[in-house]
């Protein structure tokens, strides 16, 4: 059996996907534009992903042998930056770039600009068949990296996602995790509502994947379930992560106004302090 | 008759293949006809088929190439820089991921299957991607160069390759240098440049021309992206009249980007040769060609016309 999180790991983690939260935020009312409700929602996920699970390295970040993470929901890319800060791989004050002009930060992920993006992304539907890429790549060469992706639930309304999700099973790419940020909500309203991608794990189940579902907020969840996902042979596994969008901001929550669009100064000093340790 | 420039790009690839263990090949439910089933049989362990899925085809070469593969992707060009079109612009362009996108059966020439299988737009698409370079190679022998370049070259390529047999252009002796033009003859009334299997009828045209009493420069513009600005810009000084070749539409490929340079830098009168902003048809590759004014014919009126408006 894999080995489970320690309670003092289990701590550090909260602590440090609070602090992705907060740099979400600062981040995103400085920039006056972005997507706060989606890069809250994945927050848990992507901390634990480089926290407690990715071989990855701040001052070797095109080691060829790391752990790759391919953010598909690209708008979500200020929960990236804010983790990829906390764990190392540059200032915090950078951070507050985000969106202007020269920045590395772009509004969506650049891996040209930014060391440490292993994909660019932006453009939805695109990610999962870039991670099978470098999936099918890692077992071309024997290398035994893993490669994960957060696919949007919205997202999986593109209909590349399942060509995606048909050769990642039909090549039996095992290194390869999605997880799907189940968050309900969409720019128009919820997912179910606008063009239901309902039953997702159903689907993916049909496309010859292996399915776990879990809470996407309880850090011992997520780390077990990838650690459940690095046993399953022969096929890739995507983990369907129920979240609410907005996680951690009690205005914010489950409101889908909160897709794409900054915090006020204001309501920064609020939200900040409701996610204070 | 030489062969088309998709066998030449099968058996190029092929060769590449031996040479460069990092090259995998991709391909979306056509490689008997795209060709890659020649390098498919040689390496089975880098040869994958994505079944009918153009996009994912995109996706998954920007993965390869973001994990450090050499992926030379094939499908229909309609399929590759159309359906692929924001795949390949925002996966592999906008990273500049080091993908070889092949694309055969490009123009009208692919026959019977009718307009919705004929890529006249595809030069256009993919020149305006930043970061793309744009070769169509003219016969068999520059494909296979084309390849070999493509594959050492670091950064995204779009090959157009064609689904019929054209005649040898150049010899064993060939030099291909990405983005210079090849100069076929020389002249000074007029200069055609032509690319991909227009290239042939254009020097035959210049041979009409020379019978008039006309004498034709004539350029093989195999790179159409980075385009030879300078070779153009003498083309323009030295004759004084312009006549571009292809088998694209006139909107956006290669008599506009010749076009761009020209009128920014030099400009004289110019005529292009080429689909008139209108749908193909099936048909046999030839009647298909001199019903859509593609001819020798059609390059010969329009350099006639061309040099009598030089003042």
């Amino acid at each position: 059996m894999a080995e489970k999180l320690t309670a003092e790991k289990i701590a550090e983690l909260e602590k440090r996907a609070k602090a992705v939260r907060r740099s979400i935020v600062s981040a995103v009312t400085e920039a006056k534009s972005g997507h706060p409700g989606g890069s809250l929602s994945a927050a848990d996920i992507v901390t634990v992903l480089y926290f407690a699970e990715m071989k990855n390295d701040p001052h070797a970040p095109e080691d060829p042998d790391r752990d790759r993470f391919v953010l598909s929901k690209g708008h979500a890319a200020p929960v990236l930056y804010a983790t990829l800060a906390e764990r190392g791989y540059f200032p915090h004050s950078e951070l507050m770039t985000l969106r202007k002009i020269d920045s590395r930060l772009q509004g969506h992920p650049s891996m040209k600009a930014l060391p440490g993006i292993d994909m660019s992304t932006g453009s939805l539907g695109q990610g999962l068949s870039a991670a099978s890429g470098m999936a099918l790549a890692g077992q071309i060469d024997g290398r035994d990296y893993r490669v994960f992706a957060v696919l949007g639930d919205g997202e999986l309304e593109e209909g590349m996602v399942w060509e995606a999700a048909m050769f990642a099973a039909h090549y039996k790419l095992d290194n390869l995790t999605a997880f799907v940020d189940y968050n309900g909500l969409q720019i128009d309203g919820p997912v179910a509502e606008v063009m239901s991608p309902l039953p997702i794990p159903e689907k993916f189940l049909a496309f010859g994947w292996n399915v776990l579902e879990i809470d996407g907020h309880d850090v011992a969840q997520i780390y077990d379930a990838i650690q459940t996902a690095k046993n399953v042979k022969g096929k890739p596994t995507v983990i369907v992560a129920r979240t609410v969008k907005g996680k951690g901001v009690c205005e914010m929550e489950n409101v889908a106004d909160w897709h794409g669009k900054a915090p006020s100064s204001e309501e920064c000093i609020n939200f900040l302090s409701q996610l204070e340790d | 008759m030489g062969k088309a420039t998709r066998d030449a790009y099968g058996e190029g690839l092929r060769e590449m293949g031996l040479e460069n263990k990092d090259i995998i090949v991709l391909d979306a439910d056509l490689s008997k006809s795209t060709k890659t089933n020649v390098f498919g049989k040689a390496f089975p362990d880098r040869f994958f088929n994505v079944g009918i899925a153009e996009q994912n085809l995109m996706g998954v070469a920007a993965g390869l190439a973001a994990a450090g593969k050499i992926p030379f992707v094939s499908t229909f060009a309609m399929f590759a820089a159309g359906r692929g079109f924001e795949q390949i612009r925002n996966s592999i362009c906008y990273p500049k991921l080091n993908v070889k996108i092949a694309a055969t059966h490009a123009g009208l020439t692919v026959g019977e299957d009718g307009a919705s299988h004929q890529a006249i737009e595809d030069i256009s698409l993919m020149r305006s991607i930043p970061n793309m370079t744009v070769i169509v190679p003219a016969d068999a022998m520059e494909a296979r160069h084309a390849v070999a370049f493509a594959a050492k070259y670091h950064g995204p390529v779009y090959l157009r390759l064609g689904r019929v047999s054209v005649p040898d252009v150049f010899g064993d002796g060939y030099k291909f240098e990405v983005g210079k033009a090849v100069e076929l003859a020389n002249g000074s009334d007029v200069t055609i440049i032509a690319t991909g299997i227009m290239v042939s009828p254009a020097r035959r045209a210049a041979d009409e021309l020379v019978a008039a009493g006309f004498s034709a420069r004539v350029l093989n513009m195999h790179t159409i992206k980075p385009i030879d600005k300078e070779a153009i810009i003498k083309a323009a000084q030295d004759t004084g009249a312009i006549v571009t070749c292809e088998e694209h539409s006139i909107i956006g490929g290669l008599g506009s980007a010749v076009a761009e340079v020209v009128v920014e830098n030099m400009p004289v009168p110019m005529e292009r040769v080429g689909v008139l902003d209108t749908f193909g048809e099936s048909g046999t590759p030839d009647v298909l060609l001199e019903k859509y004014n593609l001819t020798v014919a059609d390059v010969v009126q329009a350099a006639k016309r061309v040099i009598s408006r030089k003042r």
